[in-house]
């Protein structure tokens, strides 16, 4: 670990957060680039972990990853740096825009161009939807969790942590029957 | 006091939201609304500056919901709650990975999240939906506008094209389509 560690990772993580839109999946390709290529703080294994880490933690994928290369290459300090980095530019650039919006959005285009927008979003939702489903392993036991899952937040208003906390708890439960030799998968 | 609501709100939202992007969004989406911070259509809005404006989506969101709730402190506290839980799981696990991505509890319960993560966001999308269109007029002039912008935003997100772009042309349409109408 250099004495000067911290800096660097704050402003490498500074530029990844200042110039990545969309954030998350779209990070990566830059991380790798900064943090793997650049200046070879991690090796390509460790990216992978890094990638499989992120995703198999709780809270947004940016900060899992920038605290998760602080931490390796200058610990606790690094962590804060590199994550401080990373939040910095969003929270500077949206503050002014939550304020220039506040100024502009009873303009009649405005309107118009929200209205627009709103119909846009949905699509992008989708998108987004169907990129994770087709990662997704098709086997009875994912539509076991996912139809009630849906049925639940979509009509009975069940609150989301309930239902995340019910399927993490129906995925180990699943695995213990199965690995009891019970043998049947459909009726989990 | 409405800082720490927010920040104990965004605590809640940073320690269970698996995945990146539009994985907090469900979550989200129902904390804001019962604590009535934005209304459904400003969380819609708010998705295509986020989308339109570079850094993760989870920051942007919880710096615009905490600056609209409270002013630049509701921004801080709602910045810092969702990202508090992942600085500290990720430091408490350094050293630990290899244990941790080998748990097979750890594995048991993530197969059961991921399905939960798009079951919660397709019911998300039901309920944006359901805001763009108004059911108890389905031939209305702004229904009809809707779908022709849903349709082409549908065209242009197949032909891969990037979501600001996307936002952009949903943007003019429903400007020129409001022009043409008036």
């Amino acid at each position: 670990m250099k004495p000067k560690a911290w800096k660097d990772l704050f402003r490498v993580f500074f530029k990844i957060g200042a110039f990545t839109f969309g954030g998350g999946y779209a990070m990566i390709p830059l991380i790798k680039r900064e943090v793997v290529e650049e200046k070879k703080w991690l090796s390509d294994k460790e990216m992978l972990d890094l990638i499989a880490i992120a995703e198999s933690t709780p809270g947004p994928l940016a900060i899992n990853s920038a605290t998760f290369v602080g931490s390796r290459v200058a610990g606790v300090p690094g962590a804060a740096a590199a994550t401080l980095g990373v939040i910095l530019p969003s929270f500077f650039l949206i503050l002014a825009i939550s304020h220039i919006l506040a100024q502009v959005q009873h303009f009649k285009m405005v309107e118009d161009a929200f209205e627009g927008i709103r119909a846009g979003v949905p699509v992008l939702i989708a998108s987004a939807l169907l990129s994770l489903y087709r990662q997704a392993e098709k086997n009875a036991f994912t539509y076991a969790v996912l139809i009630p899952a849906f049925l639940l937040a979509c009509f009975f208003q069940v609150s989301s942590i309930l239902i995340l906390l019910l399927c993490a708890l129906a995925g180990i439960l699943f695995q213990r029957r199965d690995a009891s030799g019970a043998g049947k998968e459909e009726d989990s | 006091m409405i800082y720490l609501k927010l920040l104990w709100e965004f605590l809640k939202i940073g320690t269970f939201t698996f995945g990146g992007g539009y994985a907090m969004l469900p979550l989200m989406r129902q904390i804001v609304l019962e604590n009535q911070w934005l209304t459904e259509q400003q969380i819609v809005d708010f998705i295509a500056v986020s989308e339109s404006t570079p850094g993760p989506l989870a920051v942007n969101m919880a710096t615009y919901i905490g600056a609209v709730a409270a002013g630049i402190g509701g921004a801080l506290s709602a910045t810092a709650g969702v990202a508090l839980p992942s600085f500290f799981i990720i430091l408490l696990l350094s050293g630990g990975y290899e244990k941790f991505q080998n748990s097979r509890v750890v594995k048991a319960a993530l197969a059961g999240l991921r399905p939960a993560v798009i079951a919660l966001i397709a019911a998300a999308l039901v309920s944006v939906l359901g805001n763009v269109f108004d059911t108890g007029a389905l031939f209305s002039r702004s229904n009809l506008n809707g779908l022709l912008i849903v349709l082409c935003a549908g065209f242009l997100c197949y032909k891969k094209k990037h979501p600001i772009l996307i936002i952009g042309t949903s943007a003019l349409l429903g400007i020129l389509l409001n022009r043409i109408g008036a």
